[in-house]
């Protein structure tokens, strides 16, 4: 019998791929309701901390320095008003395989999906993830898939994406590129059908737990080099698996820091827009993917997300693109590191929110990211300035998405924006009210509760506003 | 990406090539996606040792991918390659090197 693989019968068999492609069936921790057992869940990979340091030790994974910016830090006190100024310290995760934090997602899933038997894995991203995927595919010996959505339909591929699919097939995988549009999605699902291979998704348990070792790793490492506890971590959120992941690393290690999360504002710009997919300079760690993600986990490619952000956020907040790269160009001026500019988007933050602090608290920015040809502040900045981007200094305030990046033409000017987190947690709680058709139950209350890092009373005060 | 070709020459049995898919025409996107997208088709592009005999450009033929997949698509690219680069170049990043210098060294004292 011919399998029907038009666009509408192969997203109606969504589940039935998935359920085979992930090796796990997600309505094991349903409750049939809003309400899903998150801990079951992240608990059904079977893998404990320990066992996740060790596959990412066989990996040659993990163990990044944790770097102090004495520098940037230094001109955080210049700007800031007297005795704040708190010491920056940045986790280098460029240093890792592949030359990303992602890779600890993809160590997981590969090390399982090898152990299962799956003959490949396949990846939808146009991020680090699929060379991170590529790289410990290419170690365990599993072919390796990673599905790209790259060009506008004139073919102009974003440099960042075109660099990602060079690192991806030096790792010896097949990389399968798409034009913009979300039907991406669909492909994907006709490959892992006709394959037969694993979903190395960003979105699994085995890819957030990979991530945990990196909070883990940032509260051992405070203790050791500093005698004492971080007081935040700034994390680059985008589809909130790194803030989530980090977040319960940290907690596993008994570690509270404020948790913030932050986003490059693409505010005004649509994901799926042809003619505005050239026009960003940031493909990820924007609040495009940011805030949805945040506010509506479950639109990911898997069932379940395990990347559930607004459980462990205290604040959230943005970035404007020319504050970004003038801090990318000021870490290669001041410390001497040249890094990718999409994984200094918390470090942008944590630059203003180190004037807010006292000089004596410590601010640890949880990531950087490789740099290379297409991926780096020059590139970035002479295509938007070849696709008619205006970019000039002035106030990064007054920059608009799409029409200008306008960089600081002082320091002083670069802050953190902070977004409404009872907004954002209102937004979740509505989202997940639209999914029923009848009364929330009290499971599902409590459960909005622990998503929102919130309490029942807020959760009741949030559905009575909707009635 | 080099999408250049002869149009004179033959592609050959493995030759390592490019072709290009429409996944969807513009009349079978999504409903959810903005007017600009929706009135483009999808497109997709996948690399492999071509299958036939021969063909020209534009041909439809069959790849076989690095993991061993078939694939039919209209041949668009031999031996394609990466041409990405660091871009022109861009003097606001020298500013930005001096300034922030100057506020934490002293900006003076080289001259």
């Amino acid at each position: 019998m011919m399998i029907d693989n038009s666009y509408q019968a192969v997203m109606a068999r969504k589940n039935q791929i998935m359920k085979s492609a992930v090796g796990m069936d997600y309505s094991d921790f349903e409750s049939g309701s809003i309400a899903f057992d998150y801990e079951a869940m992240m608990a059904a990979t079977g893998y404990t901390l320990d066992m996740v340091i060790k596959t990412q030790a066989e990996f040659a994974i993990g163990n990044t320095p944790l770097i102090e910016l004495k520098n940037i830090t230094e001109l955080s006190r210049k700007l800031a008003p007297s005795g704040k100024g708190a010491r920056i310290f940045v986790k280098d995760e460029a240093a890792n395989l592949s030359g990303s934090f992602k890779v600890r997602r993809a160590a997981t899933s590969i090390h399982h999906a090898k152990r299962m038997g799956y003959k490949g894995v396949i990846s939808a991203t146009s991020g680090n993830y699929g060379a991170a995927v590529a790289a410990c595919a290419a170690k365990a010996g599993l072919k390796c898939i990673v599905v790209q959505e790259c060009f506008d339909s004139h073919h102009v591929g974003q440099p960042e994406i075109v660099e990602k699919a060079r690192k991806c097939e030096a790792l010896g995988a097949e990389v399968v590129q798409l034009t913009v549009g979300p039907e991406l999605f669909y492909m994907f699902l006709r490959m892992l059908e006709d394959t037969g291979y694993f979903n190395a998704s960003l979105y699994t348990p085995f890819g957030i737990a990979g991530i945990e070792t990196l909070g883990y790793e940032i509260a051992t490492q405070c203790r050791a080099q500093l005698g004492k506890d971080p007081d935040m971590v700034v994390c680059t959120n985008a589809g909130g698996g790194n803030l989530t992941g980090t977040a319960r690393g940290l907690y596993k290690a008994d570690c509270h820091p404020t948790i913030v999360a932050a986003s490059v504002n693409l505010k005004g710009l649509h994901m799926a827009s042809d003619t505005q997919f050239n026009l960003k300079s940031f493909t990820t760690g924007h609040t495009g993917f940011g805030v949805p993600f945040s506010t509506y986990p479950d639109r990911s490619d898997v069932p379940r997300s395990a990347a559930r952000p607004l459980r462990y956020m205290d604040r959230y907040v943005t970035v404007n693109q020319g504050e970004v790269f003038y801090i990318t160009e000021a870490l290669a001026a001041l410390e001497g590191m040249e890094k990718g500019p999409a994984g200094n988007t918390s470090l942008a933050a944590a630059f203003a929110l180190s004037q807010q602090l006292d000089a004596d608290k410590c601010i640890v920015v949880q990531e950087t990211e490789y740099t290379g040809a297409g991926k780096h502040v020059n590139a970035q900045l002479s295509f938007a300035r070849n696709n008619g981007i205006d970019i000039h200094f002035g106030n990064p305030h007054e920059e608009v998405a799409g029409k200008s990046i306008i960089l600081p033409s002082h320091p002083s000017l670069i802050s953190a924006t902070d977004f409404d987190m009872r907004h954002l947690r209102a937004s979740l709680i509505k989202n997940a009210l639209a999914t029923i058709s009848h009364e929330p139950t009290d499971n599902d209350i409590l459960f909005l509760a622990a998503e929102t890092k919130t309490d029942v009373d807020f959760v009741k005060e949030i559905i009575n506003e909707t009635k | 990406m080099n999408r250049e070709f002869s149009a004179n020459n033959l592609v050959v049995l493995g030759d390592w090539v490019q072709v290009e898919i429409t996944v969807l025409e513009p009349d079978e996107r999504a409903k959810n996606i903005p007017d600009d997208t929706k009135q483009v088709p999808l497109q997709m592009w996948v690399k492999g040792y071509m299958q036939n005999e021969s063909a020209c450009m534009g041909d439809t033929v069959t790849v076989k991918t690095r993991v061993g997949r078939l694939v039919e698509g209209r041949l668009c690219a031999v031996n394609p390659c990466f041409e990405h680069n660091f871009g022109g170049f861009i003097p606001e990043l020298l500013k930005i090197d001096d300034d922030v210098k100057a506020i934490v060294f002293g900006g003076e004292n080289d001259d």
